[in-house]
């Protein structure tokens, strides 16, 4: 191994906030001589770069990203673009091509279902258990006649000391 | 190297490895005879767990001073400092490098866990004995795991024979002050949680919750949530300025694992003032403890196996991953069971009705444990996905921010009705009815920067309604406690209010600047990228760019060039900024340093790449709407609590728990 890719290495291990610095070297991200000529289409390749992957990177858009493939993405997805394609269908034209890995939005279908109601289903959850709790004590509280023995005796207790 | 081994100061190193041996023998020691002792009642045994904290925060206090002395010496006999320094890095670097590598990380893990063990010894005269000694072995309990951790998987001490002549450096993105001091800042967070934990299964062992528990284990966690708001904001600003184009959060995996505890903490301080007024919430608080030092584990295993990285780094070397697994398995499995077992003993006293302040924290509560829970699943979803579902796929941004923002955005708007609900039974009218204002301010400037911006997203308009909100929110909640009478006599009265008081309006209106922020940045950022030759002037967003000269510079340990770009507005001259592109030769490595003018309403941030093949430099200009905000935002919380932190009531909480159990004073204050 190179001393670049041991350090690499050791990087990658390293403190809490490593982040994309394996491959933030040089800053390129996207080039001038890559963009379009018209406003409104660059406009809809940089969205649509957003929410594509740098396969080969950290956690990094293509648009952010410096390495050749992300290079070779945002090219293809501004060809994708000046041949008529809408965003979804450039996305799918990608996705046929490199796997759904480079989403970095993940889709709805099959299991990710869970990843996408998995907040939403644990607000409902905690908001139930919660009003059920709030509503079981409370009923007890009023019909109780306020401590138990058990309570009585803590009771007792805490005070002695 | 012509030094022998045994005769030279380095022989420092052999002391630092072997006090790091006998600090764990004395963590063993401080576990098991205090926890026998507080069984048994004896109190010689309990008492020992004192000068055991204390000598164990001796012990590797050395430890890590004989490493820095090796960094700071260049002893490259030792494989770290070969592997992480070199002699040509400035000395700050040279310290920092200690803890900018896997080994150094966690000698400093260990070193902050002894340190929060022995303040505990030495600042908690107050607690019973008992809980006391229990506490402590607890924490010892940890150390001795994280001893082990390092001594077996990740020792830095290691020598290499022969030792070379000079080190291969530091990666230079982190050749930083403000990384520097990032990873200690984010260590005394992560591990001070470390201490709520410590109290929550002494608590669990004791069978006993009360408002005074909850009044000695909420400045351990006020203590570790300010400092990993502080860790936070700095490795934020850190990317900001040193990762090329202003991002300041990128929902990495390591990222994640520093904002879940933070989460999690957040909601363990407001469940805790719960417990401490109302001696309601207590096993729930009791698990936002265990959990909250569950995600520190789990942020330190995502960060040191590398798994979310890549799965295959992790098979390829496993141990470390394996390890840190094991110790969240058998921390969390034992305070679990413990927790299920004792729990139910655990009768809240408090009642409330529906809308009271105990809701509203407990509203609170809920929001911020599923958002850390959407956190963690989007950041463990990829392992899921390809080891069960066998897909790989990917969890970035977009899903973070859809998912994440709108409990955000719920708790924001909760917030200052809940600073001001009363104990026990509220009425949102009377609660509203200072707040009126405030909320037709919020949603006026809303609609009218809404109606004027024309064409961007609703992202801002919503930041700026909420940030106004609740520092509109905060004044009234302040206000509130002043009492009756003429305004004057209020604002009189303002200075006298509790720290506390000041603590909970500063630290909630520092959320509503950071939110406000972090919305105008997404929202209303204008970029440019373009071919700029030297001399070329243009208009970015009100402002006149000029690339006026680019030449070469030198600094300690790298080369660069230099741009000088002119700033002007209106035909003023705003600023001169100085980009550069370094090179690193000892690492083989150029950088980015982007010349960034921050400013109360706009950071400007400027960016020169490399030459171009037809002449000039791809140049990227950013100005940045109120990007300052964001990290001063997170300042102010960290320094409400800071605040809250410094309240009278835990500086002269000794007797709290003999004294009489109604509070003094007659309005609780928090």
């Amino acid at each position: 191994m190179t001393n670049l890719a041991r350090i690499a290495l050791i990087l990658a291990l390293l403190s809490p906030v490593s982040l994309p610095i394996l491959l933030a070297t040089p800053a390129l991200a996207v080039q001038p001589d890559e963009m379009l000529k018209n406003p409104k289409l660059e406009a809809r390749a940089r969205e649509i770069s957003k929410g594509l992957r740098c396969l080969v990177c950290r956690n990094e858009d293509i648009d952010e990203s410096n390495a050749a493939l992300a290079h070779d993405l945002r090219v293809l997805v501004r060809k994708r673009i000046l041949a008529g394609d809408t965003n979804s269908q450039v996305v799918n034209y990608i996705v046929a091509r490199y796997g759904e890995y480079v989403l970095l939005k993940p889709n709805t279908r099959g299991a990710n279902l869970i990843l996408w109601i998995a907040g939403p289903a644990m607000l409902v959850a905690g908001a139930v258990i919660a009003i059920v709790t709030q509503r079981r004590r409370r009923r007890a509280g009023e019909s109780g006649p306020g401590l138990d023995a058990e309570e009585e005796r803590r009771l007792a207790e805490i005070m002695r000391e | 190297m012509t030094a022998r081994r045994g005769y030279d100061p380095r022989m420092i190193v052999e002391l630092g490895h072997f006090a790091l041996v006998l600090a764990l023998f004395v963590a063993v020691v401080q576990t098991v005879l205090p926890l026998i002792g507080a069984h048994k009642g004896w109190p010689g045994w309990m008492a020992l767990a004192e000068p055991a904290a204390t000598t164990q925060f001796l012990l590797v206090a050395f430890s890590f001073a004989a490493l820095t002395y090796a960094f700071v010496t260049d002893d490259f006999s030792l494989r770290l400092v070969v592997d992480n320094s070199n002699t040509l890095k400035p000395m700050l670097y040279k310290v920092a490098g200690v803890w900018g590598n896997h080994e150094g990380s966690m000698l400093l893990w260990v070193l902050i866990l002894s340190l929060f063990g022995a303040c505990a010894a030495w600042f908690g005269g107050n607690l019973p004995p008992s809980l006391k000694a229990r506490v402590l072995a607890v924490q010892a309990l940890i150390g001795v795991a994280f001893y082990l951790f390092i001594l077996f998987t990740s020792n830095p001490f290691w020598r290499v024979d022969p030792a070379p002549m000079n080190g291969q450096g530091m990666n230079p993105l982190l050749q930083d002050p403000g990384l520097a001091f990032h990873p200690p800042f984010l260590y005394l967070g992560y591990v001070g949680l470390s201490m709520s934990f410590s109290f929550a299964i002494a608590a669990l062992i004791e069978g006993r919750v009360d408002a005074a528990w909850a009044r000695w284990v909420r400045p351990w966690t006020l203590t570790a949530w300010l400092f990993l708001t502080i860790g936070i904001a700095l490795g934020s600003l850190w990317a900001y300025y040193e990762l090329g184009w202003g991002g300041f959060w990128f929902w990495d995996p390591t990222e994640n694992a520093s904002f879940m505890p933070w989460l999690i903490a957040a909601a363990l301080l407001h469940s805790a003032i719960v417990v401490e007024k109302r001696e309601a919430l207590k096993s729930w608080t009791i698990l936002l403890a265990i959990l909250a030092f569950g995600f520190s584990l789990i942020g330190t295993f995502i960060v040191r196996s590398g798994v979310i990285t890549s799965v295959h780094a992790f098979a390829t070397d496993p141990t470390r991953g394996v390890f840190i697994l094991a110790l969240i398995a058998a921390f969390m499995g034992v305070a679990l069971t413990l927790f299920a077992i004792r729990a139910p003993a655990m009768e809240a006293k408090g009642v409330f009705s529906t809308v009271s302040r105990e809701t509203a924290l407990v509203a609170n509560n809920v929001l911020l444990a599923v958002a850390c829970f959407v956190v963690f699943i989007g950041t463990i979803w990829p392992l899921i996905a390809e080891l069960a579902f066998n897909r790989k796929l990917s969890v970035g941004a977009p899903f973070f921010d859809m998912a994440f923002t709108p409990f955000m955005v719920a708790l924001a708007i909760i917030l200052p009705l809940g600073t001001l609900m009363p104990w026990k039974r509220g009425r949102l009218g009377r609660v509203m009815r200072p707040l009126w204002g405030g909320l037709a301010l919020a949603l006026a400037i809303a609609l009218l920067v809404y109606a004027m911006q024309s064409g961007h997203s609703a992202l801002g308009p919503i930041g700026l309604g909420l940030g106004v909100w609740l520092v509109f929110g905060a004044s009234v909640d302040l206000m509130s406690r002043t009492g009756r009478g003429g305004l004057r006599a209020r604002l009189g009265r303002l200075a006298r209010l509790p720290r506390a008081d000041w603590g909970r309006a500063v630290a909630h209106g520092g959320l509503g600047l950071s939110i406000f922020g972090i919305a105008a940045v997404m929202a209303w950022q204008v970029e440019d990228i373009r071919v700029a030759q030297l001399g070329d002037s243009y208009d970015v967003g009100g402002y006149n760019i000029t690339l006026k000269d680019v030449h070469d510079t030198k600094g300690p340990n790298y080369t660069a060039k230099t741009a000088d770009v002119i700033v002007t507005r209106d035909g003023h001259q705003v600023a001169v900024m100085h980009p550069e592109k370094r090179f690193y030769p000892v690492a083989g490595m150029p950088t980015t340093e982007a010349a960034i003018r921050p400013g109360l309403t706009r950071d400007l941030y400027v960016v020169v790449g490399d030459p171009q093949k037809q002449g000039g430099y791809a140049v990227r200009t950013y100005i940045k709407p109120f990007a300052v905000w964001i990290w001063g935002g997170a300042l102010i919380m960290a320094f409400g609590g800071a605040l809250s932190l410094s309240d009278r009531r835990y500086r002269v909480a000794a007797g709290a728990r003999r004294a009489a159990p109604a509070p003094q004073d007659p309005v609780p204050a928090e």
